[in-house]
């Protein structure tokens, strides 16, 4: 006992730094159950409040052209508003019929609430966004985030009360779903830690006719995106030899370095959605079991 | 100004800069990650024992761990860096302490040379095991080793350059303090 006791005091130090080492490494492998449970919460609440006064600051080097982005969404929706069409009368008794019925009601599947973009970077190989909007403003984790032209951005990993961390494309485990405007297609975007300008979508077959310059836009699979959203466009286009996809290069529509404002999106339908993946699972299984 | 107010000060000016500066600079290639924060690990004064000299470091890495959502990861390296500190110091400088009273590591209290060997062996241990960390989640072996030699590069520069515009006065130790 002395004996061990002695040796604690000789090397003490270095017991300190193996424990320290430790600590530190616990932290980092067990990252997402240590989120959830102690300390990030208040963390992100600081680090937050300091991220949303620099921003403020760097807000004012950014306005124009910000502003100029605002103006050109609200010129594509104005648009679109009904009193620039002409409606020849047959037609428009027809859409009114059609409005007055009950049983075509229209559902709401999205909800978009309007977000601040605090921290970003894009020099790693995981980047995170921070957002000044948490669960007391009703974001959830898995709410897509979309940018104030309507482009994708990333998906909500985390919330605090006050602010919410986003896994943007630049992000080497994000994988979203998505398909081409054109073929229909569908594969997934990922993206290879390299080059912030190109992320790759893969798992398009190879006897799809692609172009560069193609659309690349969220899948109608989705459960976080509503479908026929902007990822970016196709700039490059490459085989890959062990399987027979391609891997096209695309170039995402977000500056991922400008980003300010941003709409988070809450598809509204995504728990019944699961839920009913999950019952169909389950009651497959049990037929199996039956006939067995 | 005391020792301790004075690397606390300058722990957070440090954090701040690396992750409101140099985590923000536009990109410009995928080995270019300039570190420049644990240079805050490598100031502290010669007299800190060694156990609050990794208290220190570890405390300063989950600082900056906070900001950029990797919890453990800075903190990890900066108690490597912290622990092997003092062997470096040790075989670097003179062994007649008497004349050896400096209160913190610069180069003028070790002399460019040594102190650019002492910087030199620290911001590539503290780099490699960052790296290396980072390496275990994603990533390839080539690019590991091409990340590790630019980054050493660019943190080199900026330390250097950090030295040169901030000289920092030559304090001695002295009974008072």
């Amino acid at each position: 006992m002395r004996n061990i006791l002695l040796f604690i005091r000789r090397y003490f130090t270095f017991v300190a730094f193996l424990v320290l080492q430790f600590i530190a490494l616990w932290m980092l492998f067990n990252y997402n159950r240590f989120h959830r449970t102690v300390g990030l919460g208040v963390a992100n609440q600081f680090t937050g409040t300091i991220n949303k006064q620099v921003d403020r600051l760097d807000d004012y080097f950014h306005q124009g052209e910000e502003n100029k982005r605002v103006h050109r969404t609200n010129d594509s929706l104005l648009n679109l508003l009904k009193n620039n069409f002409y409606y020849p009368d047959t037609i428009k008794r027809t859409v009114t019929d059609t409005v007055m019925i009950d049983s075509v009601r229209g559902v709401r599947r999205y909800y978009w609430l309007d977000a601040k973009v605090v921290y970003n970077t894009v020099n790693f190989d995981k980047n995170y966004l921070q957002l000044d909007r948490g669960s007391k403003y009703g974001i959830k984790d898995n709410m897509a985030v979309l940018s104030s032209e309507g482009y994708v951005v990333g998906v909500v990993v985390n919330v605090s009360p006050n602010f919410s961390q986003v896994m943007g494309l630049l992000h080497v485990q994000s994988s979203v779903s998505a398909s081409l405007k054109n073929a229909g297609e569908s594969g997934r975007v990922e993206w290879d830690g390299k080059d912030p300008k190109i992320i790759i979508l893969e798992g398009i077959p190879k006897n799809i006719p692609v172009k560069i310059g193609d659309t690349v836009v969220t899948s109608k699979y989705s459960y976080n995106f509503p479908p026929e959203k902007i990822i970016g466009t196709v700039s490059g286009i490459a085989n890959d030899p062990a399987t027979g996809f391609y891997l096209l290069r695309v170039r995402p529509a977000v500056n991922f370095s400008s980003v300010q404002q941003v709409f988070v999106v809450e598809n509204l339908q995504r728990e019944e959605q699961e839920q009913l993946e999950k019952d169909t699972e389950k009651k497959i299984d049990q037929q199996k079991g039956k006939t067995q | 100004m005391s020792d301790l107010v004075k690397n606390i000060f300058r722990l957070f000016i440090f954090v701040l800069v690396q992750v409101y500066v140099l985590n923000k600079i536009p990109h410009l290639h995928r080995y270019i990650v300039p570190y420049l924060y644990f240079l805050f690990v490598l100031w502290l004064p010669f007299s800190i024992n060694r156990l609050g000299l990794l208290l220190a470091a570890f405390a300063g890495g989950l600082l900056l761990d906070y900001f950029t959502n990797t919890p453990g990861l800075h903190a990890a390296a900066c108690v490597l860096v912290a622990y092997a500190r003092p062997f470096i110091i040790n075989i670097l400088i003179p062994k007649d302490t008497n004349e050896f009273n400096y209160r913190e590591p610069s180069p003028g209290a070790l002399g460019w040379a040594p102190y650019s060997v002492y910087v030199l062996i620290l911001t590539i241990l503290h780099n490699t095991y960052l790296l290396l960390l980072e390496y275990l989640h994603f990533g390839t072996f080539l690019d590991f080793l091409m990340k590790v030699l630019t980054t050493t590069a660019i943190s080199l520069l900026l330390i250097f350059t950090t030295e040169l515009l901030f000289t920092r006065k030559v304090k001695y130790r002295t009974n008072t303090a």
